[in-house]
């Protein structure tokens, strides 16, 4: 068991957040969280990569994520305004790591969600969405926890090299340590810009509050329209079962959880 | 006559003015059949010759036990109104459509949770329809795609005009790439003129995004919102949410869209005939890089109750406090209860459900010895299946459930976990005689 060979390459993807309240720069809580699930990796070498314009907003919000123990990032300058998609696409080619985290969604520009699956569309590898925890890696097959609805999980196997996109269901980031965020160093490099003509097009604006969805009930009579707005819901058509014997009644109930497929 | 009249509505304009007419000799003949024909009582109200709406006060309401004239505005007596009226209210008001050459195709891939569709597939089928009926002229029919098994019976109703259905063991679990081979086949043969996928975390918005690039399309997500608008491509601009929902992006609607629920109104006036279509090209065996070992067992405990799937709830029915625990454990649901079993200390209070406890959503929610009081009821609106243990046939429980079965709760959850063992005993074993 040589430590070299159980070592993998993992880049995780970091971008810029923005604080849900303030709009205030931030590191964003997604990204966040797949720097983290990269740090509880056993024998992860973990490289940061992000892509856009060099500032002062982004710098504060990017050393938020070397704060977590890292001690660089790079960054590949971006124009405002810029698809980052095949400058961090050429960036992972020339030095493919094994596994590509990046969170689900950005929380800023239009946030999509498109990218980590443009990256693999470009880098010809497998992605996997919605990561709760990576279970582990072996000969070159990551064995993966996919979080579903309804707190249930799911287990995967991807061949690597792969991408998998973190989400809210990842386990929480740890506090950024101001101290080593400081001391971290912040890389910068260049890589052609190709700019997002299509976005620019579009009319951008604040979110408006979605309109409430009304109770719509078409009845001809006023009666019936109260009778409906104050009605209790009803399954209406139900099976009822009387006189049966317990083990009767038992037996109905277990086909109705078996064709729910709730049992397993 | 009489013999061949069939529901609807026919006017007699002579008749009605006879019927209007106090003075004339053959009212009260007349006025006695109208009455005839609406079923007791004279006729009270009838569309006049210019088109107005006539009313008879005299011929509504009926003469109350103290002889005095009552009138009933609530709906109940329903007598002496045009004819025929009554009788379809009854029936399905439902219109059939059928579109028999459709000018184009908007194809829509629902998620079907649980093999139905959701409210947010039914609302993207709506959004789905608002393409396709834009202009009547050119008719466009909706294609749904369905993996997997399905026991949705309504999907007519939904708005489905044809029906793509494959089943086949690729589609079990997360096999994102094996529906995507199946969606470039139907996008080879059909061309459908738009895609619609639901944004959901669960399949749409996975599959939408691998759609959309395999396509060479920008997709726009998180969509909310359409109008028309002559001068984008596909006729049609849409608003969508961007930027962890702080933004809206108003853009034309390009042809992979990934719509939010409540993105349209569900259809619900028209019936349409989900005609069944195969593909004549078998899509590709695609070899996965992905292998899914199927669902990992959480501790239904730690599900939060608000997103359980699957609940056991106790009200103050449950005397036997050990065997229904010990019922949740071998169901593997998570455990709820009504507030009088909350407050008299059987359960936490964080797992009471109802009006001032927690909404739930389960897709089978199973009352054991709960009587289905209003505030109960409403915290349990947004569940699927509801089955109630339940002594007493009478109770508002009963009402909801689409299964009920009436006795003693301790005798049928025993029975219920030993029907369950038993049935899982066997299965081991014979999974063990299969490895052996
Ligand atoms: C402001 C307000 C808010 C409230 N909010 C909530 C809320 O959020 N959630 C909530 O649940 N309640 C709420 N309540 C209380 C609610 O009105 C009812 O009192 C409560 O839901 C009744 O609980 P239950 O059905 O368990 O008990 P009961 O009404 O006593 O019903 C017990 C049922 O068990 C059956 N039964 C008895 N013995 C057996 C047996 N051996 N086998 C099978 N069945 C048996 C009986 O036939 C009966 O139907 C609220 C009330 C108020 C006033």
């Amino acid at each position: 068991m040589q430590p070299d060979s159980r070592e993998i390459e993992v880049a995780v993807l970091v971008s810029v957040g923005r604080h849900p309240v303030t709009g205030r720069a931030r590191r964003a809580d997604q990204d966040a969280r797949g720097v983290e699930v990269a740090l509880t990796l056993p024998g992860a070498r973990v490289r940061l990569l992000h892509a856009g314009p060099a500032d002062d907003g982004s710098e504060e919000a990017l050393r938020g994520y070397l704060g977590m123990g890292l001690d660089r990032l790079t960054r590949v300058e971006q124009p405002e305004g810029a698809d980052v998609v095949p400058a961090l696409a050429q960036r992972l080619a020339a030095a493919p790591p094994q596994l590509v985290i990046a969170g689900s969604r950005a929380e800023r520009g239009e946030g999509s969600g498109l990218l980590p699956y443009a990256l693999a569309e470009y880098l010809g590898w497998p992605l996997v969405n919605g990561l709760a925890e990576v279970e582990g890696i072996e000969n070159g097959v990551a064995t993966l926890l996919q979080a579903l609805p309804r707190g249930q999980r799911r287990r995967l196997q991807v061949r690597l090299p792969a991408i998998i996109t973190v989400d809210g269901a990842a386990p929480m980031a740890r506090q950024s340590a101001f101290g080593p965020a400081r001391r971290a160093r912040l890389e910068s490099c260049a890589e052609v810009a190709v700019m997002d003509k299509a976005l620019g097009e579009w009319t951008l604006m604040p979110a408006r509050k979605r309109p409430k969805r009304l109770k719509i009930i078409k009845a001809g009579s006023a009666r019936d329209r109260f009778k409906a707005a104050a009605a209790k819901a009803e399954g209406g058509g139900g099976q009822l079962l009387t006189d049966v014997t317990p083990e009767q009644g038992a037996e109905a109930i277990l086909k109705l959880l078996k064709e729910e497929g709730v049992l397993r | 006559m009489r013999e061949n009249m069939n529901d609807s509505i026919r006017r007699d304009p002579r008749r009605a003015w006879i019927a209007r007419n106090r003075l004339h000799p053959e009212h009260l003949s007349v006025l006695a059949a109208l009455g005839e024909i609406g079923g007791g009582g004279a006729a009270s109200e009838w569309l006049g010759p210019n088109g107005v709406i006539r009313r008879n006060p005299h011929a509504i309401g009926f003469i109350g036990p103290k002889g005095v004239k009552r009138i009933d505005r609530s709906g109940t007596q329903q007598g002496g109104q045009a004819p025929g009226q009554g009788r379809q209210a009854a029936q399905d008001s439902r219109r059939a459509v059928t579109i028999e050459d459709p000018a184009f195709l908007v194809a829509v891939v629902p998620d079907m949770t649980g093999g139905r569709l959701s409210g947010h597939d039914r609302d993207l089928l709506g959004l789905a329809r608002r393409l396709a009926d834009a202009d009547p002229a050119r008719p466009g029919a909706v294609l749904a795609v369905i993996f997997g098994e399905h026991k949705d019976s309504t999907l007519g109703e939904a708005g489905i005009d044809r029906l793509l259905h494959l089943e086949d063991a690729a589609f079990t679990g997360f096999s994102p790439e094996a529906r995507l081979a199946v969606l470039a086949a139907v996008e080879r043969e059909f061309a459908p003129h738009h895609w619609l996928l639901p944004d959901s975390p669960l399949g749409g918005a996975d599959l939408g995004r691998r759609l959309a690039l395999s396509l060479d399309e920008r997709p726009a997500t998180g969509v909310w919102q359409i109008e028309a608008d002559g001068e984008a491509p596909l006729g049609w601009r849409c608003t969508a949410r961007g930027a962890a929902e702080s933004l809206d992006i108003q853009r034309p609607l390009p042809r992979v869209a990934l719509a939010l629920a409540e993105c349209a109104e569900p259809v619900d006036e028209t019936r349409h005939s989900a005609e069944p279509l195969s593909l004549t090209i078998e899509p590709p065996r695609i070899l996965s890089r992905i292998e899914d070992l199927g669902q990992v067992a959480v501790d239904p405990a730690g599900v939060a109750l608000a997103e359980a799937e699957f609940i056991l709830s106790g009200g103050n029915g449950v005397k036997d406090w050990d065997g229904f625990h010990h019922a949740a454990t071998v169901l593997a649901a998570t455990e709820g209860a009504s507030r009088v079993a909350v407050d008299d200390g059987f359960m936490a209070r964080d797992r009471q459900v109802g009006a001032t406890g927690t909404w739930v959503t389960a897709r089978v929610y199973m009352a054991v010895g709960i009587s289905g009081a209003i505030q109960h009821l409403q915290g349990i609106q947004r569940c699927d299946k509801v089955v109630t243990i339940n002594r007493d046939p009478g109770c508002d429980m009963i009402k909801r459930a689409d299964l009920a079965v009436i006795g003693d709760a301790a005798e049928i959850l025993a029975a219920l976990v030993e029907q369950v063992e038993q049935q899982r005993a066997e299965q081991h074993g014979g999974v063990r005689r299969d490895a052996a």
